[in-house]
């Protein structure tokens, strides 16, 4: 008895704490079955490549990814690109660096120890830019929007190419089925073949766009994996360590005769 | 309760013991001190929120050695705990979800409490001490809140700081001074981050003051009357308390890991991970759920003072109780109406959360507004006049022994037995 009332002021608390923070007017967000969902759940090491393409190639021209650093592409739990290919990748860009010994900001090739370079200097350069609309980082965008992953993913699918006549749309803005209020500043970001991929897969929208949406919650929870594998381990022991516990507790009371 | 003929059996520990008397303290508190033998598992709680304060402590202090306390920096000095810090993820999942998981217990053992009568004679002090510990849990929590720097972090301190501005004459004053400007920004985080380390060891201190004056008269039970004097209801603390008291932390331990491990931002709001921005308002500031229900409380009041007065009220009424309660029968399970009234309020309150949660509008307001004239009505009503007309169901004499005093109450099953 005792037990259940426990079990249930959790459950109220999982499904009070899910249900309290949803989002508002929109549709509600298209369900897909990642593969770093559930107990045991791991990233896809080759969709995270693909997606860390469709970033470089797509989003990184407006959208930063302050956070993160060349290196992280290739630790254990990510895209997982050898040694040979971050410094590759790190070297592809121009980092400003300094000053040096005659006081001079320099330009050298990215190591990485860099972190990922922004498109813009500052947040004012970023709006003026786009009209206004600020295209937030993305590193750990996936955390900051109610649905997660889910939300993002239809918000990249919810593109129209005829929006409903009966939404009146400004200047610079574009209608999306997900977005709360159905406006959105982003115009269409993916088309098909927006990206040619090197491992053959198809680039049709829903690929890139479920692509780009894994390498963003990795790179939100890049210990997702380790994560879980210890939480495994770790509620594993102690549910084998409260059986001994009970037992032992048992013992103990069994010297009187007062049932525990 | 440490009067005992306890003798430290090194030669050091009575060299030691002799100078300074800590092993006879701890002796006499954690191992001799006689408890209830009936206590159930909703006394396990007090343990369980020890753990909870300590674990608070030192993933506290290992994460105050990663992050920075300045507006511009904060936000990423978490990103970098989250990221690159040796299992800095973890530190920072167990101390967000430790908060959430320290009022779950402090709320089962508040309603424990209230359900078996626990802050009536003769442990008021007891009551009061924890009312306070639990004030300091909420300001503490608060403040943590605002260290991320995340876009919650500030619209909730913002929302939180402007309801001392409501104090009638001084109140724009007050809250400048607690902003340390003209609104919420980087001093306020440095003073949040400076208390926010603060208020946990003033908790320990509270929580050793609230330990005492609890082994002072020794803990209530669920019967709810005094115990015979001879010791033939209590066992010794340990190992009989300890071993129980560790099985309910490890199937608490069991509930916390699966949300650290599993589900770490389910009870925090998503948009603190949006760095703090002054310019844009988020569509809800909601606070903590363990907040919720005084946040509902406040918003069902049209005037700003009027909902600051009646949300501190409503904390502040908790520490009238054992005067309010005028009923002589402790525990609920003798009080058959009572008890079906403290359910309601458990009810009500879970309510005012689900209401603190909504927007302010329609009929959330019309509901919040009810549940909060309720809420002030079981402490100042319901709970004086059920004292004079409830009929309460005969309590036994003592734990072990199925005789009742027939009387309906435990003074006079005290008379009886001259255990008083």
């Amino acid at each position: 008895m005792k037990k259940f009332f426990l079990v249930t002021l959790t459950l109220i608390l999982f499904s009070l704490s899910s249900n309290l923070y949803a989002a508002g007017d929109a549709m509600k967000p298209l369900r897909v079955d990642w593969s770093f969902n559930g107990f045991f759940g791991k990233f896809d090491r080759a969709q995270l490549q693909r997606g860390y393409q469709v970033y470089k190639e797509v989003c990184a021209s407006c959208h930063s990814m302050k956070y993160l650093s060349y290196r992280n592409l290739g630790e254990k739990g990510g895209p997982e690109f050898s040694q040979a290919e971050v410094k590759a990748i790190a070297a592809g860009f121009q980092i400003k660096d300094g000053p040096n010994e005659e006081g001079e900001m320099f330009e050298r090739a990215g190591l990485p120890k860099d972190k990922f370079k922004s498109p813009y200097p500052n947040q004012k350069a970023a709006r003026a830019v786009n009209g206004g609309a600020y295209p937030p980082d993305m590193s750990v965008l996936v955390k900051a929007r109610s649905g997660g992953a889910d939300y993002i993913y239809s918000i990249l699918m919810g593109y129209e190419d005829n929006p409903p006549s009966n939404i009146k749309l400004e200047e610079g803005v574009y209608y999306n089925k997900y977005m709360p209020g159905n406006k959105i500043r982003m115009p269409k970001p993916l088309n098909d073949g927006s990206v040619e991929y090197s491992d053959g897969t198809k680039a049709t929208i829903s690929q890139m766009s479920k692509d780009v949406t894994a390498f963003m919650a990795w790179s939100a929870e890049p210990h997702l994996e380790k994560r879980k594998r210890i939480g495994f381990k770790t509620i594993l022991y102690l549910l084998i360590f409260s059986v001994l516990v009970y037992f032992s507790m048992k013992r103990i009371w069994s010297r009187i005769e007062t049932k525990v | 309760m440490s009067e005992t003929n306890y003798k430290p059996s090194s030669a050091f520990g009575k060299w030691f013991d002799e100078r300074l008397p800590l092993l006879t303290l701890f002796n006499g508190h954690l191992m001799q001190y006689p408890t209830p033998k009936n206590l159930n598992y909703w006394w396990t709680f007090g343990g369980i929120l020890t753990f909870c304060l300590v674990t608070q402590i030192i993933t506290g202090i290992v994460l105050a050695m990663h992050y920075t306390a300045h507006a511009d920096l904060a936000f990423s000095s978490v990103e970098h705990i989250m990221r690159d810090v040796n299992y800095g993820w973890l530190i920072r999942y167990i101390h967000a979800n430790g908060a959430s998981m320290f009022f779950l217990a402090v709320y089962i053992h508040i309603f424990r409490a209230l359900f078996y009568g626990s802050y009536k004679s003769p442990r008021e002090v007891i009551w009061i001490i924890g009312i306070i510990i639990y004030i300091l849990m909420m300001a503490a929590a608060f403040m943590g809140y605002v260290l991320p720097w995340g876009q919650m972090s500030f619209w909730g301190a913002t929302v939180i700081t402007n309801l001392f501005s409501a104090i009638p004459l001084i109140g724009e004053s007050i809250t400048q001074w607690l902003w340390g400007g003209y609104s919420v920004d980087n001093p306020t985080l440095n003073r949040f981050f400076s208390l926010h380390y603060l208020i946990p060891f003033l908790i320990l201190g509270l929580v050793i003051l609230h330990i005492w004056a609890l082994h002072v008269p020794g803990n209530n039970n669920p019967v709810g009357i005094d115990l015979k004097k001879d010791g033939t209801d209590t066992v010794p603390f340990h190992p009989y308390i300890v071993i129980k008291d560790l099985f309910a932390l490890v199937i608490f331990m069991i509930i916390f890991a699966g949300f650290v491990f599993y589900a770490p931002n389910v009870l925090g709001h998503s948009d603190n991970y949006i760095p703090a921005d002054p310019l844009v308002t988020p569509a809800h500031i909601v606070p903590e759920w363990y907040l919720l229900p005084f946040y509902a409380i406040l918003r069902s009041v049209p005037d700003k003072l009027g909902g600051v007065v009646l949300m501190f009220g409503a904390i502040f009424i908790l520490a009238a109780l054992p005067w309010l309660d005028t009923s002589k029968v402790r525990s609920a399970v003798f009080r058959p109406i009572y008890k079906q009234f403290f359910w309601i309020l458990v009810i009500d309150v879970l309510v005012l959360g689900y209401m603190g949660a909504m927007p302010a509008e329609g009929s959330y307001l019309l509901i919040s507004r009810i549940a909060t004239v309720y809420y002030f009505a079981h402490f100042l009503i319901i709970m004086p006049v059920l004292g004079y007309v409830e009929k309460t169901k005969p309590v036994p004499l003592s734990i072990a022994d199925p005789i009742f005093s027939g009387s309906g109450n435990f003074v006079a099953a005290k008379k009886n037995k001259n255990v008083g």
